[in-house]
């Protein structure tokens, strides 16, 4: 797509990581974020969360965009990249589990705002497969490889829509 | 001799890991026992040795549903201990933020954990299908709810906002009155999610418990007050450990406690009301009445309509202390470190939370001791558990099955706050 083919934003953006940094490859959501929110791009919004998608849910529908980077447990080779049209149908069976009981897991979010009809107009998962889930572990230089194809793939996803232009620096 | 066995391995929408053990022998209830196996969380053993000052942020940490709780009893009882008192608008303040807390706890559980069981559904999202309307309506209001929290506590789980002595920084006016709107809505809101609940069925079983929760002068009890009890019991908070135990049982890793007379005692909602009826805002107990609820209820399974005239509650009494604001003068009063032992009880979603500290010189903690709602409530649970599934033995498989889960969810557990919770087996002989 050539840049004057590339239509101006239509309103803001949200990324999203999910994750818990102490719980080893779980943290790759975060890490994602943080190293989209670097970029700096204007009218893009960057939040990590460790998995209570029920208060973003309530939100999410303010953005035309919403981008969620979270670790899967596929399990396909660590670090693998998988992108979820989250808007366009039901995610599949391997991503609807959730790990939390009594707060509401990203399936689960999903789900219930296509049920009330409050999903944003588009909504993409990027899915990191991860493989070492200890407590107090690292990301594994798998996923950490995997990471920075995904920090790409937002960024190109978000270039794609229109968000590209970096906000002018804070004094 | 004839013996039965009902399992559910994972039970749903609660906090935690746990398992229910039922065993029932020649037609009688021969045990219950709510089997709480997530790990041992040692907060008290992390808390020794830091500073007097790091307790909230540690403590919040206990509970991603009722940090505020945590924070609360935490810098009450450093407060104690440091004969510091706070100004009356950041006490105010302090309620705000706490009322946030229930509206986001009470609004999750009634709409997504405990309604469900009511209507014949397997979960919030199922719920969700034939009831939209109420679970936005559900939605919205716990938004509300993490809005307080998210400005009041710096953000929406775990705040950092919060200090021994008040708060690192109190909002501008401006900032709470655009909230106002949201609350005005809430409260109506509220009003109508009590109609919605109120209008279930409910099993027909009481108990006599002794409700246990806190009481103050004129205010529906959150923050401060005496210890009372429908047993007659009026104690400064500081004499918890006089009138209460912890005790260890082998089948769970959280602690049980009892009164010091071993006798069981039930917190939260329904002891709150029941104790503090005469303390509801007047627009909180025309629901009630609406609702058909008297000035004490002991039916554990209407404790869905307690939850939402409390939500009536927060949201009237939150909507009133925006309205009154004023940016206080200092947003904390100068604590200075010392020894001391202090005692903090608050009242959590779930019910009265105690932490008591000893500290010091330097002000460093020497020993920590935190006793939550679902410890103080799992003696209640295993009775009630009991009490029901000998009542309701010739009930199907399945729907005894069911109505032991909700009757579980009654009490809105957390079980990993208690361990410091589940799984379903009934057995039958």
């Amino acid at each position: 797509m050539t840049d004057a083919a590339r239509a101006a934003p239509p309103g803001r953006a949200l990324v999203v990581g999910v994750g818990q940094p102490l719980r080893g490859d779980d943290g790759v959501g975060p890490l994602v974020a943080g190293l989209v929110r670097q970029a700096r791009l204007a009218g893009v919004e960057v939040r990590e969360t460790r998995g209570d998608l029920l208060s973003l849910a309530s939100v999410w529908r303010d953005y035309a965009l919403v981008i969620i980077v979270d670790a899967a447990d596929t399990g396909g080779p660590p670090g693998t990249l998988t992108r979820l049209e989250a808007h366009a149908g039901v995610l599949p069976a391997q991503v609807r589990p959730s790990c939390s009981s009594h707060g509401v897991g990203l399936a689960e979010a999903v789900e219930l705002a296509r049920t009330l009809g409050t999903l944003p107009p588009r909504l993409i998962i990027f899915a990191v497969a991860g493989q070492d889930f200890s407590l107090g572990a690292p990301v594994s230089p798998e996923v950490a490889a995997g990471a920075q194809r995904a920090v790409a793939a937002v960024l190109e996803e978000l270039a794609a829509a229109g968000w590209e232009e970096q906000s002018p620096p804070i004094d | 001799m004839s013996t039965k066995t009902i399992k559910v391995d994972v039970l749903a929408r609660v906090e935690g890991e746990g398992r229910l053990f039922l065993r029932v022998k020649d037609g009688r209830v021969a045990a219950a026992r709510l089997e709480i196996f997530e790990s041992p969380r040692f907060f008290e053993a992390f808390l020794r040795g830091r500073r007097f000052t790091e307790a909230p942020d540690i403590t919040a940490r206990i509970c991603g549903i009722c940090p505020v709780a945590y924070q609360m009893s935490s810098v009450q009882a450093m407060e104690a201990a440091l004969g510091v008192e706070v100004d009356e608008p950041l006490r105010q303040l302090r309620r705000l933020l706490f009322l946030g807390e229930w509206l986001e706890s009470h609004g999750l559980h009634i709409f997504f954990l405990h309604a469900p069981d009511f209507l014949g559904y397997q979960d919030g999202l199922a719920l969700a299908r034939d009831y939209p309307e109420q679970v936005k309506l559900g939605l919205r209001l716990k938004k509300a709810g993490n809005s307080l929290v998210a400005l009041l506590g710096g953000r929406e789980i775990h705040p950092v906002n919060v200090r021994v002595g008040g708060f690192y920084r109190t909002p501008r006016r401006s900032e709470l009155a655009a909230l106002e709107d949201e609350l005005a809505w809430a409260r109506e809101a509220s009003v109508a999610a009590v109609r919605f609940v109120a209008g279930f069925d409910f099993p027909d079983f009481e108990e006599d418990y002794d409700f246990v929760s806190l009481r103050h002068p004129h205010e529906y009890p959150i923050l401060q007050g005496q210890l009372a009890s429908s047993g007659g019991l009026t104690a400064p908070v500081a004499d918890f450990d006089k009138h209460f135990q912890e005790v260890h049982l082998p089948h769970s890793h959280a602690l049980h406690c009892r009164k010091t007379d071993g006798g069981l005692y039930f917190v939260g909602p329904l002891a709150r009301y029941s104790l503090n009826y005469d303390r509801l805002a007047p627009l909180a107990r025309e629901a009630a009445q609406a609702a058909g609820l008297g000035p004490v209820c002991r039916n554990p399974f209407r404790s869905i309509v307690v939850r939402a005239v409390e939500m009536v509650q927060a949201a009237d009494e939150a909507l009133a202390i925006i309205r009154d604001y004023r940016r206080p003068e200092r947003p904390a009063v100068p604590v200075t470190p010392g020894p001391g032992e202090g005692h903090g009880i608050t009242e959590a979603p779930r019910g009265i939370l105690y932490h008591r500290y000893r500290l010091d010189q330097a002000g460093l903690i020497t020993e920590a001791h935190i006793v939550p709602p679902t410890s103080q409530n799992q003696g209640s649970i295993e009775a009630d558990l009991a009490g029901f599934a000998q009542g309701h033995l010739e009930l199907p498989e399945a729907d005894l099955t069911w109505r032991l889960e909700q009757m579980i969810r009654n009490y809105d557990p957390c079980i990993s706050c208690a361990t410091h919770f589940l799984k379903l087996t009934v057995e039958r002989e």
